[in-house]
Parts: C-alpha cells; sequence; structure tokens
C-alpha cells in the first residue's frame, strides 16, 4: 500500500492513510481542536504545523464557531466532520471511508459529500464502502459490488449500468391485484426477471420503445388498466437487484454486515 | 485545499514514544477536568473518608502507641491511590467501546503509548490525591513524625506501587466489555485489599482467620511500609517488602495488560 508493505512497514503505511468510519471515532471530552491536535501530534507530525492545520481543517469543514468547544456539545454532522477532519489532519495520500454518511441528515449528507468530492480533486484516493448506492454513484470512479463477502461485479459506475441492460420500464397499475396479473404476461420481455412492488411493475429491457408498445398491447389484450408508465435509465439500486436477486437493503436487514456491499471509489 | 509543509519531525523513536505517552496522559488528565464529577470525585471522596474514619469510626478504634488520625491518613492514602486506579478500568474499556482505540491503532504512534500514557496519567492525579489528602490530614490533626525526607520517601513508595497496580486495573479495563461492567469488575479486586488489610484498622482486631491474608497482602505491606515511613517507626524490612510487591505486580501485571492491548480489537 502506498508502496510499502503492510506486514513489515506497518507504521510507514500508518503514516500514509487517513481512517473515518460511522463512528466518529472523537473524544467527546475534548474539544475539536484539542481532537485534532492530539491526532496531529499522535501522527508525530511538528507542533506549529499541527496547531496550523487544525485551524485550518476546523475552517475548512465549517466548525471554526464549535473549535474550542467539547465535542460532547456537536452534533451527529458535526462529530463526522471532525471525525473526517482528524484523518486528515496528516495529509494521508489515501483515506479509508467506512460508511461516512450512515445516520446522518440530508444537509450533513450533501456537506460530507462535497468534502469527499473536493477531496478527490486535491489528488486524495478515497475508499470507501457504503450501504447507499447513490452515495456510490455520485463519489465513486471504480465501483466493487460485494454480496454476502463476495465479489459480485466490478467497474465504474456507467460500465455497471450498460452491463445490465439499458432501459427500465416502470408500469403503474391501478391495484395490487391487476399487477400480478400483468406480471406473468411481461416476464419474457424482460432479459432480466420482472419486479414488481405494490402496484407497480419494473423492466429491465433492451430496447425502450419497442418493448413499451409490446407490454402496452398484452395489457390492453388482458384488459387490465393501466395508471401510468415511465422509461428510465437503470439506478446502482436496479443494477445490484439485478446481480443479486434482491435489495442492498435485504442484504443488510438479512445478515446484519453493513460492510456487505461496498462502493469503491479509487482515484486512477 | 492545503498550503502547508507536511513536516514530521525527525526525532529517535524511543523520544517519540514519550511524546505519545505524555500526549495520551494529557488527553486522559483533561477528562477529569472537563467532566466536573470526576473532579468532585476525586477531591469529595478521600475527604469524605478522613472525616468518616476520623471523626465517626475514629473515637472507638484505638491503634497501639500512635494517635488513631496519625494511623489514619497514611492508610487513606493507599486507599486513596487504589479506588483512584478504578478510573484506569473505566477510561480504557470507554475507549474501546468508542472506537477511539480503533483510531489510535491506525495512527503511527507507540503501540504501547495507550497503556502507558492512561498508567502516567493515573500517576499524575495520584500525586493531586497525595497533596490534597496531606492538606487535610494536617487540618484534622494528622501529626507525622517521621521528618519531611521519610515524608517524601513514603510517598514516592505509595507512587511506585499505586502505578505498578495500574497495569492490573488495565488489563481489567480492557477485558470488560463497557465501563459499567468495568468498574463492577474491579469491585471484588479493591474490596478485600483495602477493607481487609491495615489500612483503617489493626489486623491484630480481626478474627484469627482472616488475619493472614490481610496482613501478608501487598495493600496491608504498602501501608504498613507507607505509615511508618510517615511517622518514623518503620521497621528495616517493610519498605522493601513493599518494593518487592511493587515490581513483583508489575512484573506480572504490565505483560498481563500489553497482551490483552495486542489481542484487543
Amino acid at each position: 500500500m502506498a508502496g510499502f508493505d503492510v506486514v513489515k512497514q506497518p507504521n510507514q503505511v500508518r503514516r500514509h492513510i487517513g481512517l473515518a468510519g460511522q463512528n466518529a471515532t472523537v473524544d467527546e471530552n475534548l474539544t475539536g481542536f484539542e481532537n485534532l491536535r492530539m491526532v496531529g501530534l499522535l501522527n508525530h507530525l511538528n507542533k506549529a504545523y499541527v496547531v496550523a492545520k487544525s485551524r485550518q481543517l476546523l475552517e475548512d469543514f465549517g466548525l471554526s464557531d464549535a473549535a474550542h468547544r467539547t465535542a460532547t456539545t456537536y452534533s451527529g454532522g458535526m462529530r463526522r466532520r471532525l471525525d473526517l477532519a482528524a484523518a486528515l489532519v496528516a495529509n494521508p495520500p489515501i483515506l479509508f471511508l467506512d460508511e461516512p454518511t450512515t445516520g446522518l441528515d440530508p444537509q450533513s449528507r450533501q456537506d460530507l459529500w462535497s468534502i469527499i468530492e473536493h477531496l478527490v480533486e486535491g489528488g486524495t484516493t478515497v475508499l470507501l464502502t457504503t450501504q447507499y448506492l447513490d452515495e456510490a454513484d455520485r463519489l465513486a470512479k471504480q465501483l466493487v459490488v460485494l454480496d454476502h463477502g463476495k465479489i459480485i461485479a466490478e467497474g465504474t459506475s456507467a460500465q455497471l449500468k450498460t452491463q445490465m441492460g439499458t432501459t427500465v420500464l416502470a408500469l403503474s397499475f391501478a391495484s395490487t391485484d391487476d399487477a400480478l396479473r400483468a406480471k406473468p404476461l411481461l416476464a419474457d420481455l424482460s432479459t432480466h426477471s420482472a419486479n414488481i412492488e405494490g402496484t407497480v411493475i419494473e423492466l429491465t429491457v433492451e430496447d425502450g420503445p419497442k418493448i413499451t408498445a409490446d407490454a402496452l398491447r398484452r395489457i390492453d389484450a388482458a384488459a387490465i388498466s393501466l395508471n401510468g408508465l415511465a422509461l428510465r435509465e437503470p439506478s446502482l439500486d436496479d443494477v445490484f437487484l439485478n446481480l443479486t436477486g434482491h435489495k442492498a437493503e435485504d442484504t443488510l436487514m438479512g445478515d446484519g454486515a453493513p460492510e456487505d456491499r461496498h462502493g469503491r471509489k479509487a482515484r486512477a | 485545499m492545503s498550503t502547508l509543509p507536511a513536516s514530521t519531525s525527525t526525532h529517535s523513536p524511543l523520544r517519540w514514544a514519550v511524546s505519545d505517552v505524555l500526549t495520551i496522559a494529557r488527553r486522559n488528565l483533561m477528562t477529569i477536568v472537563r467532566i466536573p464529577t470526576q473532579m468532585v470525585f476525586l477531591i469529595i471522596q478521600p475527604i469524605m473518608f478522613v472525616i468518616l474514619f476520623r471523626y465517626v469510626f475514629g473515637g472507638v478504634i484505638k491503634v497501639p502507641g500512635n494517635s488513631y488520625v496519625n494511623y489514619l491518613i497514611p492508610g487513606i492514602l493507599v486507599q486513596t491511590t487504589i479506588f483512584g486506579s478504578v478510573g484506569t478500568a473505566i477510561g480504557l474499556a470507554e475507549d474501546l467501546q468508542k472506537g477511539l482505540i480503533e483510531r489510535f491503532r491506525a495512527l503511527p504512534m507507540a503501540r504501547l503509548a495507550v497503556l502507558a500514557g492512561r498508567t502516567v496519567s493515573d500517576l499524575f492525579r495520584n500525586v493531586l490525591v497525595l497533596v490534597i489528602i496531606t492538606g487535610v490530614g494536617f487540618l484534622v490533626g494528622f501529626r507525622p513524625g517521621g521528618g519531611l525526607v521519610s515524608y517524601l520517601q513514603a510517598s514516592l513508595l505509595m507512587l511506585i506501587f499505586a502505578y505498578c497496580l495500574s497495569w492490573g486495573f488495565a488489563f481489567i479495563g480492557l477485558s470488560a466489555p463497557n465501563s459499567e461492567a468495568a468498574q463492577a469488575m474491579t469491585f471484588p479486586v479493591i474490596f478485600p485489599l483495602t477493607f481487609a488489610s491495615a489500612i483503617f484498622v489493626p489486623v491484630t482486631s480481626m478474627p484469627s482467620w482472616l488475619q493472614p491474608f490481610a496482613i501478608n497482602q501487598p495493600v496491608s505491606q504498602t501501608a504498613i511500609a507507607v505509615r511508618g515511613l510517615m511517622l518514623g517507626t518503620a521497621h528495616g524490612q517493610s519498605t522493601w517488602i513493599a518494593l518487592a510487591w511493587s515490581f513483583g505486580a508489575i512484573l506480572v501485571l504490565a505483560p498481563l495488560a500489553v497482551n490483552r492491548y495486542r489481542k484487543t480489537a
């Protein structure tokens, strides 16, 4: 890693990595500034640098006002940012983020996302694990999808999406019964199995316009009423569903292992 | 984002290890300042014990050859440092629980600084306790007759013993699933060691089956040596026996704690 042997040169490796995660590991009894200073000193950086860098990070992450309050007074989003700041004190070229936005409100999530994007622009390699596939889609250049601890797909977000078919056809019915009746009629239109959720059937299809016309004819012939339809680009959720036959969240609930699916972002 | 020069200083590994230990120790001591209840516990509890034994129980306790307050204060010193060591167990269990140890492990710091820093912060806290109890002791009539040099020697002996014992509490803290459990696990250790001892009353007043343990256990031996030096009644060997217990304790307890630390998290 970073040109060092993880077994033979553990401290060299530690000097080149930063680690932040879902359990923001900040010392609650220290202030934001003291947390960063402690981590800086334990990274064996010189004091003047640590003080300057800590101030700068607190400012960059919108924590200047709270710099001299103890972390007990911080909100969840602030802790997460402080945790990330602590991982950055030593300017690590490689950063590991373990589900950095899990449990955060949408605003804090957006804030963290832009911080991470900013870091990547600055040349940091970020390896992040996430259970939110939209997060992986937005942040990751290179993705590795894991299911039950096994790699099931690898590639860029675009590659994964193309790989599974070009379009998702969503058909919305008046009732669940109608949807259930329509499903067997439509099954063979999709290259993959048709997915039904409530009154909506989603088909992953190769040729959107043609299949749409086919589907409408069949539904009409069976005298089932249709409420609406939409054609859209597949999301990573569709990719995951397609690859595993179940949803990302189901896996999480199923075996309780949040690291089950990883979106990996790596700078080339 | 960054225009600052990343500058790693070039000290020797040993100097960095010392720096790491002090950084962690300082961080632990900040907890005492930041959590008022800890501060209150640290200062109020020993004062309560002094008052309780000096004025509530002291009237009926007779000790040979000296006033009870002179007998009591050196004992309270030893007892307080042992009670204080519970903080080591709780603090480490908390750090483990909150994932802070995980963070420390990802840093290029000296591996053992987390443990050494904890025991060193205990040492600083015990110095503070020593000063407080000495002050309170004098207020309630404590008049040690051993002279200043002996008093300092006794203090040093007490600090060494407490430091060595801290490693045992570190082991307990690392073995506990959470801080509440850590506190509970220390209880069966400190209760017999402090109360079935020569800290508060002479062992000769205890039932005969308890006496062999009460007189020979390390806390009693240390309390007897500390008292002997402070009051100027020391027998030649008691200091050496206490020191032997201290070093014996650290030789056993430190490897246990270190080994547990390596396996944890």
